[in-house]
């Protein structure tokens, strides 16, 4: 059984998970923010590595990525910060990555670093399942999960082939566009989490403009197996680039507040 | 669509999910409709009494005689809205049409796409927005106002480098929001299958007609065929037609900025490494952990860092041949070409020139070389002004 279905089957919840930007806004700020989040009830962490050109994301996750270049974080070093994480306390880490940077990296070789790091899967944000053969392998051979997207416009036959490839979780994209904090919940996505557990029995996280902790709530109540929070946690380090003390504590008290929330 | 929009390795459409489903509708619009003789004729009538193509072959004799060479310009220039752009806009903007589609956003560098695409939208009666760098918006300020005059709203982009490149990002991350109702007019032969396929399907006619007009009024092909490249959509018209031919040299002119040993300049298949951006596997300027580059060019519309797929294949498989050539280059020929032919060339298609004008006393007096004179330099003479004051 996968590191995520073993966790998820073991939680009686939805898991929460959630995104940071490595090296957003330094390497060892974003390092003390991953470890709280971890301490404040994290379950998997989602981790970006920042790119010059993101665009699947929404201006929040823009801004952060320029913040975390700016700070010098590059592919390598963010394999580092991964084996930091995973050191600390072994959580499940999910890494989110635009295509090129991996491809320069070297598909094969990034997947063994990443896997050595103590990560848990890959999912690519520009590559969709009709190019999966050019990572799907390589992530089977390092021992990595694979993680796919559906968004709300995927048809029945796609999100079919989806699961098929996919070995970790769904992510399942809550909107039409880009990540980012959104006042209510779409209403796409309930109709999506039955769509898809009509569809297929593997595990469904779910993201993009997940923003309050009633948010997660609904979520978890539709059936997601996970919760995956990012504008609004990165909203913390932005708000507060003054006083990293308060951006600790803000982000602390989310995340305890969602984890409460999505008790049973 | 898995296997289509390759150009050997390269092409493809790395894309989020989000956009498959809208990549596939809009390639079977394309396929529904692009050889249906009702949108055929209906695409002719308005390329032939709207942008006013044919457009002729010129030889240009006093440039010919400063270069030492037959240089015969493809007049693209003369096209409505003065550049090759309304091809494309008037084909993708009726296939929208026929689609059922009615906004429509683009992406702009120079602002001849954005133009070109607000003009079919006054003409198609279409909603438009154009997403436009701020760097862009400000140094081609002439085209923003007459996209404005068109109906068309003009949405700056600040973020990255302010350029074409972060306009494509943006335009991209709107539809993704918007796929029910907006068409995403590509202006370049690049980005995600299907656009390769369409911009080369609707800029083809600059290349068909030109070669039907070397063997009128040469009576046979030509021995060089020179474009320049941004992202490559006029040096794909007109290569198309003459990619079998393989008697005639194809030669792709970047923009080389201050130089392409520096890091200010857009020479992407010249100096650039394969990698992914914008939904294709292409040539791309990039630092060694694919972060992408800033560029640098005096052309805002070749101001891009990376280029339209097949060009990456036709540089790898050796049928075209790419180089760059520099701003001051540029400037140069501009000022030259002007003076010689009374024709004020764009500078994006000044570096086409500008590499024949590096050929003097290289070629033989009797070779020919067409050359597409891509766009007109109405909205570039006062940056030229800037470099060059006259006074």
């Amino acid at each position: 059984m996968g590191v995520y279905q073993n966790l998820f089957r073991k939680l009686n919840r939805a898991a929460l998970i959630p995104f940071f930007v490595i090296g957003d806004p330094d390497t060892e700020t974003s390092f003390q923010l991953v470890k709280t989040a971890i301490d404040a009830g994290a379950d998997v962490l989602e981790l970006g590595i920042p790119f010059s050109d993101p665009v699947a994301d929404g201006p929040t996750i823009q801004k952060a990525d320029i913040r975390a270049m700016k700070a010098g974080m590059t592919p390598q070093k963010a394999l580092v910060f991964v084996k930091r994480i995973t050191d600390y306390r072994p959580i499940p880490i999910g890494l989110l990555v635009y295509y090129n940077l991996i491809y320069q990296y070297g598909v094969e070789r990034f997947f063994a670093d990443f896997k050595e790091s103590g990560g848990t899967s890959v999912l690519i944000a520009d590559l969709s399942i009709d190019d999966a053969d050019e990572i799907a392998p390589a992530a089977e051979a390092a021992g990595l999960e694979t993680v796919f997207m559906v968004t709300p416009n995927t048809t029945d036959d796609r999100i079919q082939k989806i699961a098929e490839y996919t070995t970790g979780f769904i992510y399942t994209v809550s909107v039409l566009g880009t990540t980012g904090q959104r006042s209510g919940l779409s209403d796409l996505v309930k109709p999506l989490i039955g769509r898809l557990k009509s569809l297929t029995k593997k595990t469904i996280c779910v993201g993009f403009g997940i923003s309050t902790a009633q948010h997660a709530k609904d979520i978890a109540q539709a059936g997601a197996d996970g919760v995956i929070i990012g504008s609004r946690i990165i909203k913390f380090i932005e708000d507060n680039s003054d006083d990293t003390d308060r951006m600790q504590k803000e982000l602390a008290a989310f995340i305890k507040s969602v984890r409460v929330a999505i008790q049973p | 669509m898995k296997q289509k929009g390759r150009y050997g390795q390269f092409g493809g459409f790395y894309v989020p999910e989000v956009l498959i489903p809208v990549l596939e509708e809009i390639e079977a619009g394309f396929e529904k409709y692009h050889d249906d003789p009702q949108f055929v004729a209906e695409l002719e009538i308005l390329s032939r009494t709207y942008a006013g193509r044919p457009t002729p072959l010129y030889h240009a004799k006093r440039f010919s005689k400063q270069v030492g060479f037959q240089v015969f310009v493809k007049r693209e220039d003369l096209l409505h809205g003065g550049a090759h752009k309304v091809n494309n806009v008037l084909g993708q903007g009726l296939l929208a049409k026929y689609m059922g589609k009615k906004k429509i956003i683009a992406e702009t560098g120079a602002g001849q796409h954005g133009l070109a695409t607000a003009m079919a939208g006054a003409l198609f009666g279409m909603e438009i927005k154009i997403f436009m760098g701020s760097v862009d918006v400000a140094r081609q300020n002439v085209n923003v106002h007459k996209m404005k005059l068109c109906g068309a709203e003009v949405i700056p982009v600040s973020g990255g480098t302010s350029t074409l490149k972060d306009a494509i990002n943006d335009a991209l991350r709107y539809w993704t929001a918007h796929i029910d109702d907006t068409f995403y007019l590509f202006g370049t032969a690049g980005g995600p299958h299907p656009f390769p396929m369409i911009v080369r399907h609707f800029q083809t006619p600059i290349g068909i007609e030109a070669r039907e007009q070397c063997l009128d009024q040469l009576g046979r092909l030509p021995d060089k065929v020179v474009a320049c490249v941004g992202g490559g959509s006029n040096a794909i018209g007109i290569f198309s037609a003459f990619i079998d031919d393989s008697g005639v040299e194809l030669i792709g002119v970047e923009g080389g900025g201050k130089g392409v040993n520096t890091d200010e300049h857009c020479a992407t298949l010249v100096k650039g490494s394969v990698g992914i951006l914008h939904g294709a596997q292409t040539y791309i300027l990039q630092d060694e952990n694919g972060q992408i580059h800033e560029t640098e060019c005096i052309s805002a519309g070749l101001d891009y860092p990376g280029v339209g797929p097949e060009h990456a294949y036709l540089k790898d498989s050796g049928r075209a041949v790419y180089t760059a050539v520099t701003d001051e280059q540029v400037l140069d020929v501009f000022e030259l070409f002007t003076r010689s032919e009374g024709i004020i060339p764009a500078l994006e298609s000044s570096h086409a020139l500008a590499w024949l004008a590096s050929q003097k006393g290289k070629l033989s007096k009797d070779t020919t070389v067409v050359v597409n004179l891509s766009g007109r330099g109405d909205k570039d003479v006062s940056i030229v002004e800037q470099h060059r004051p006259m006074l």
